[in-house]
């Protein structure tokens, strides 16, 4: 699924990374801790999260992920679109809250990292 | 950046304490670094988780720090240094789970008690010295022909 279907799904707003809606996406991971994305994501991960703070971007930017999801209507900092723009990392932000976002996305055909992980 | 006869690689960089504003810049900086040597992405992937982790652990609870990067044609090396707190308990540290953290730290999406233990799982060779009310130090170490590891 593109991250252009994905923003329909959601009905969500792209910040930075216009350019890149037409990239496949694979699988999604979300979490508001940063520390368990870094434990589980993987490379290409679609990141749902709460968290909108620069901190984000910067762990999407380590895990080499594909694009950010901010739930819940949450827009990153200046610091996160300056990041994001840097490193080419999309984001887009629903107003959605993280449970319904993610059940969307599950519903649609999008699995979870860790069943990527059980595939291999 | 240095680059010696020996074809190792060494530079060191300053992490500043309760500094959250620049928290992750020194990691981003590695992993480019790492990238440009053309080190394996997987490799590459658990460098940089391994950094970033050390790194936001000295920003949280240190009042500064030091990063020195030395990469030779065998493994990454991390040694991670800082001037703080130190940690008590490291065996309780090293707990899924345990944590220290304040809010402020928790906002930043980190102090979930996770940081030590992620970066252990990424090396190949984790060191870990303290002394409470002086610092800690860290060797990560991470080794470039997977099949020498262990």
């Amino acid at each position: 699924m593109t991250l252009r279907e994905i923003k329909e799904i959601l009905q969500a707003e792209v910040i930075c990374g216009q350019s890149r809606l037409d990239e496949e996406v694979k699988f999604a991971g979300a979490s508001d801790l940063m520390s368990d994305v870094l434990a589980f994501g993987q490379p290409g991960i679609l990141l749902l999260t709460g968290l909108s703070n620069f901190q984000s971007v910067r762990t999407a930017d380590i895990i080499e992920a594909k694009a950010i999801i901010y739930v819940r209507g949450k827009k990153p900092d200046k610091q996160g679109i300056k990041i994001a723009t840097e490193k080419g990392i999309p984001i887009l932000s629903t107003k959605l809250m993280m449970y319904k976002a993610c059940g969307l996305l599950y519903s649609h055909g999008i699995p979870g990292v860790d069943e990527l992980q059980e595939k291999k | 950046m240095m680059m010696s006869a020996e074809n190792v690689l060494f530079q060191s960089f300053e992490i500043t304490g309760r500094d959250f504003s620049r928290a992750g810049s020194v990691s981003t900086k590695v992993k480019e670094i790492l990238q440009e040597i053309g080190i394996n992405p997987g490799i590459v992937r658990r460098a940089a988780i391994a950094a970033y982790e050390a790194e936001m652990n000295v920003v949280m609870y240190a009042n500064r720090g030091e990063l020195v990067l030395t990469i030779t044609p065998k493994k990454i090396h991390f040694k991670v240094e800082d001037k703080g707190p130190g940690i008590e308990d490291i065996e309780m540290a090293m707990q899924e789970g345990y944590s220290t953290a304040t809010d402020e730290m928790r906002e930043m999406g980190f102090g979930a008690g996770m940081g030590l233990p992620n970066i252990k799982r990424n090396a190949d060779k984790f060191e870990i010295s303290s002394t409470p009310g002086s610092g800690t130090r860290l060797d990560i170490i991470l080794y470039l022909n997977q099949a020498e590891k262990k």
